[in-house]
Formats: structure tokens, sequence, C-alpha cells
């Protein structure tokens, strides 16, 4: 069998087990639509989170982000950034919201600040940051369709479309648990299996944490202090030290990453799933542990490849690759547009430097460390099909989690809260069923016609959850003195002053030449760029919420009672 | 009915049962010292999550990077790998004290 029938095999019983799944977990209530019956054992629920949680950007761009992109310690705020937000999911977040028992997170905001309107600014925040992060997931479903099983984009996207309609239409939450918990292990495996392997090739240690940390196979040198020496010699700069920007931004970085992931509806409501407030305590422990054993591998593979790569080309110092002896996987990807070389000086090798004017590998995507990294490493057929089976594992266990974190937004928060209340539970579990099919058709409408910012969108979630939904959760839960006005007002500001600074750097939803006050000059709010912005719009978030909370007459007594209740267990 | 009009219509019916959980037993001054123990074990939590990630990780990474353990600088350890295992350490951590608490308050439901 060659490459791709393996991985069409590979892919479709995956794909198959997704299928079985969801015909028998149908939805038959609203509480089972909307929280899996609310009786998902801890463990189960950790794990669905986790694939949840690791979206197609976690699975095949971060080790490239951290590797390439972000030059290795730079990228260290993507590590600490998406997993540190469970600590504070797990302590501020996540048993109250579970306490409190309903459905939804703009519930929750609607009763505890008392207003109707403060739900729909909430439901406004959840589809807009869940809107912009399931563009991201449809294009990541149809890049991996086209990459590995040879469709065109939009074949590959449509498939996936059915595969998610199935599931999460019939299913609703209880559907997407069970598939999620298979999602994990699928994706989970494919991100390991290479790892171990390219770990023991190199270090001779199968384990990726410990061999990042080790020597090189049959030497005295340590991996690291060799790819910090190799990189300084092409004239990269060095792989363990580099700060991204200033220190400052690296901190602004990691916290809008926390407290955005602390803040993401489509993460708080699998929460909800569970049986008891301490359970979901524990179940955020063991969705960080799932989680963990692929963040901490990431870096391990970035490293990695990224030495494979730069040893690929240059397997000792002056001595440079021959361009028409370049290995298979090398011309593969450069059809796919990933790699590309130039050969600038015409001696028929290729030099890859740091220089732009030099330099002959003129195309190196970030995607290229985890999607060569099986072929790199010289790794059977059966390890790049799983890789496949992988990547859309990842894509579709996060979209599927967004589109019920909209659809309920719209069935239970607009629907049944707050125009049509008189709604009969059968009417809802249809119109929940309805809004989900409609939300798998825009987002494949959106993947298909991506608006031209697909690439920006994923960060700018975390800036959204950051700076409207997380302060308003929190502040709900820490103060009973918060008003309805003031956190209306401080969920606007935020939000308005997160996507009034990405832009004004990146263009109105974007579009490059949609840009304005330019000559602001780039980040000059103290050197904090776009993405790391989120934390300074939810102390905006804050701070207008308790001044405006001051000079508003108090909630009223039930508001207080309501935020004893829900600080017991 | 919007859910102003239910939380006023609730607030005069003067049930102890507003908003549909279970109420528990306890006196004012209890839920105050229970609620106060738990904040100040999430405070604690916070400032070690603090430490090993903005100040290990970020702030104080050039000196730490000064002492290694095997080939990782300790700085970039702790931003690549130390910083996650405490961050589940942490987590695991409050489970274990918050079930202590809840048994102690006699609030443990199992």
């Amino acid at each position: 069998m060659d490459l791709t029938q393996i991985t069409y095999l590979v892919v479709g019983c995956s794909f198959a087990l997704y299928i079985g799944i969801a015909i028998w977990a149908r939805a038959e209530s609203t509480k089972e639509f909307y929280v899996a019956g609310g009786g998902v054992n801890p463990v189960a629920n950790g794990m669905a989170t986790a694939a949840d949680w690791m979206s197609a950007a976690s699975f095949i761009s971060m080790a490239g982000l951290i590797g390439m992109s972000y030059n290795g310690y730079g990228g260290s705020v993507f590590l600490m950034g998406w997993t540190g937000g469970y600590v504070i999911l797990a302590m501020l977040v996540a048993p109250y919201l579970r306490k409190y028992g309903k459905f939804t997170v703009p519930e929750f905001i609607g009763d505890r600040y008392y207003s109707d309107a403060a739900r729909v600014v909430a439901v406004l925040c959840l589809v807009l940051c869940s809107v912009t992060y399931v563009i991201g997931q449809m294009k990541g479903i149809g890049v991996a369709f086209s990459r590995f099983l040879e469709t065109d984009y939009e074949t590959g996207l449509y498939t996936g479309m059915v595969i998610v309609f199935f599931y999460a239409v019939l299913g609703g939450m209880k559907g997407i648990t069970y598939t999620q918990i298979a999602q994990y292990v699928v994706l989970i495996t494919a991100y390991t299996v290479p790892a171990i392997f390219i770990s023991f090739q190199l270090t001779g240690h199968p384990i990726p944490q410990l061999g990042l940390g080790a020597t090189l196979q049959g030497s005295e040198v340590y991996l690291l202090d060799k790819l910090d020496q190799i990189l300084v010699d092409t004239g990269f700069k060095d792989y363990t030290t580099t700060v991204r920007y200033s220190t400052l931004n690296m901190v602004a970085f990691t916290a809008s990453l926390m407290i955005g992931t602390a803040g993401l509806p489509h993460v708080i409501i699998r929460f909800f799933t569970v049986p008891k407030a301490s359970d979901a305590r524990r179940s955020a422990g063991w969705a960080l542990i799932f989680i963990a054993i692929l963040y901490t591998t990431a870096p391990a593979v970035a490293a990695m490849a990224r030495l494979n790569i730069m040893q690929t080309i240059e397997p000792s110092p002056g001595a440079h690759m021959t361009i028409a002896d370049r290995p298979a996987w090398f011309e593969n990807w450069e059809r796919t547009g990933l790699l590309g070389i130039e050969d600038k000086n015409g001696d028929g090798k290729l030099q890859y430097l740091a220089d732009a004017e030099r330099n002959e590998l003129v195309v190196l995507d970030n995607d290229i460390l985890v999607l060569a990294n099986p072929e790199i490493a010289r790794l059977p057929n059966w390890v790049i099909a799983l890789v496949a089976a992988g990547g859309l594992a990842a894509a579709l266990s996060t979209a599927a989690g967004l589109l019920l974190a909209i659809s309920s937004a719209v069935s239970h928060d607009l629907l049944k809260g707050t125009f049509m209340p008189s709604i009969s539970e059968r009417g809802e579990l249809n119109a929940s069923r309805g809004a989900m099919a409609l939300a798998v058709f825009g987002a494949g409408y959106l993947g298909l016609n991506p608006p031209g910012f697909a690439a920006g969108t994923v960060a700018l979630a975390f800036g959204l959850a950051a700076s409207s939904i997380f302060p308003a959760l929190v502040m709900g839960i820490f103060s009973t003195r918060i008003t309805r006005e003031g956190a209306i007002a401080g969920m606007l500001c935020g939000l308005s002053l997160t996507l009034f600074y990405v832009f004004q750097h990146k263009g109105v939803m974007f579009v490059a030449d949609w840009r304005f006050l330019t000559h602001w000059g780039e980040r000059w709010f103290f050197g904090i760029e776009p993405n790391a912005f989120g934390c300074v719009g939810a102390a905006l978030n804050f701070l207008v919420a308790i001044a405006v909370s001051k000079v508003t007459r108090e909630p009223p007594a039930p508001i207080r009672r309501l935020v004893e209740e829900i600080r017991l267990p | 009915m919007s859910t102003w009009a239910t939380i006023e219509l609730l607030a005069t019916q003067k049930t102890d049962n507003t908003w549909g959980f279970t109420v528990t037993t306890l006196t004012p001054e209890q839920r105050a010292q229970y609620w106060r123990r738990n904040r100040n074990l999430m405070i604690k939590l916070m400032m070690i999550w603090f430490l090993v990630s903005f100040v290990f990780g970020i702030l104080l990474v050039d000196q730490l990077n000064m002492l290694r353990i095997g080939g990782y600088k300790l700085g970039f350890w702790f931003a690549q790998q130390g910083s996650i295992f405490v961050f589940i350490g942490l987590i695991f951590y409050y489970v274990s004290a918050m079930r202590r608490l809840d048994k102690e308050f006699g609030l443990d439901t199992e």
C-alpha cells in the first residue's frame, strides 16, 4: 500500500469511529444536548476538555511557532499561557459556575447581573470570540485534507462539515463529549509517536521531555547547546535565551493567553457536564495532565525538528547540501508551497542563513516542523498517516466544542432566555439542533470564503475572551458589589479597547488596507504586540466595572444570596 | 418572564431555594469562615503559580539560566517544562485541600 492509501485507511477508520459514537450517543433532552446530562466522569471530561482545547493550531502550528517564528525561548509564552490558564480555571471559575448549575456562560452573566442586556452583551462577546476561533479550525480541516489526502481544499472542508454535522447535531454535548474522548486518543498518539522516535534517534532517550535536556547520540554535546551554536553560526539568534520583543511583552502575552483560556466559553461549558463543583476542580486537573502531555512534548519537537532541518541542509559547518540530491520529503513539501528554495549564488548547494539577501531557503513555513517531522526523521508511512488523522481530530474536536458554545448561546440565551421564553422543552431541543446546523453551515461558509483574516483569528479570540468574558465572570463570583451597569460597561469597554488595538495594527477585520492611526507607530502601548493586548483590555474592564459599580445602585438582595450560595460546593 | 422579574418575584416569596439548588445549612459565620479559608488557600497557590511562570520563566530567567539541569538552562526549563508540571501539582493540591475543607464543614456530598 502506498502512503495515500494508508492515510485514507487510517483517517477513514477514525471517522467511522466518530460516526459510530454519534449514533450511540444521541441527545434526548435539552440537558443532554447542552451539558451531556451532567453526569460525565471527571477524568473522562478532563480528556474531552483536552481535545476540545487543543486545536489545529496547537497540533499543527505550535511547535513550529516555538521553533521558528518565536525563536525558541520566545515561544514559551504559548506553553505557559495555554497551560497556566487551567490553574485560574480550576480555582477562580469552573467550580463556581458548575455549582450555579445551568447551561451556558451568558446565562450566568444574565442572572448574576440581573439583566437581559448583560446576557445579550455576553452572547455578543461569546459569538465574536467563538466564530473567529472556529474559522481557524475549518481552515485546518481543509488544509489537512488537501495536504495528506490529496483532495482539494473544498472537498476536505465538506467532508469535515458532514462529520461534525453528524455528531454535533444528533448528539449535542453528549455526542461531542464521547467523540472528543476518542479524538484525544487519536491526536495524542499522533503527536507523541513521532516525537518519541525523533528523540530516540537524536539523543537515545525515548522520552522527548528528557531528550530535550540530554546530549546528542554519540557525543558529549547537549542538544540545546548544539542548536544554539548552529543558529548563531548561521546568523540567527540564540535559541534558549532570545526574548520576544521585550520582557514586558512576554509577561503581557503570557497573561493574556492565561486569562483568555479561563474565559473561553467553549472550555468553560465543558465543566458544566460533571456531577458536582468538586468534580469540576478535579476535572480541570485531569484536563491539564492530558494537555501537558502534548504541551511538554511540543518544545522538544520544536527544537529537535529545527535541529534536524539545520543539519539536513548543513551536515557539518561549511558543507552544504547539494540541491540536486535533496531528500524526497523536501521536494514533496516544495510542491505544497510550504518549502521553497532559490539558488541565489548559483553554486548548486543550499545555504540557509538569517541574512535575507543570501538565504536560499526562501520559504519555510512554521507548520513544516510538525507536518514533515515524520518524513525528516524517516519514520514509516503509518506514522505519517497517523499525523494526518491526529491533525483532523484536533481540528474537528475543537470545532465541535465551539459550535456547541455558539448554538447553545443562540437557542438557550437568545431564544429561550430572551425572545421566546414560552418555548417548550421539545421545541428548544429542536431549536438547538437547528441552531447547530446553522452554525455548522456558517462555519463552513467562512472556511470556504475566509474573510482574509483567518491567520490572526485564534489570537484575537483569546484577546476578546480575556478582555470581555473573564473579568465579568470573576467579578461576578468574587464580589457582591459589582452592578449590572458596571458589568455591562466593563465588558463593552474591554471588548472595544482590544478590538481597537488589534484592528489599528492589523486593519479593521484584518484587511491590511483598513489600518488606521498608523502614525502612532507599531506596538505603541509600552511595546506590547496586538496578540498580547488582551490583559490590558481585561484591566480596563475591571477598572470600569468597579468605578461604575461605585456610583450605581447596589445589586438587589437575592443577588447576594446567589453569590454566597455558589461559593459553597 | 425576564430574569429581573423572576428575581423580584422570588425575592418577595422569601424562599430559601431561590436559585434552584440545595441550600446548605451553614450559619453566616461558618459561610464567611469557609470562604475566607478557601480564599487564603487560593492566594497562596496563585503566588506559587505567579512565581514559577512569570518570575522564574520570564522576569528572573537570565539569573536562573546561569544554573543548569543537564542540557537545560534552568530558566528556560521553567519556561518550557517546569512551570507546567508545577501547575498540575497546584491544581491537585487545591483539589485535595478543598476536599478536606468540605469535609470539615460537612459539605461533602459523597
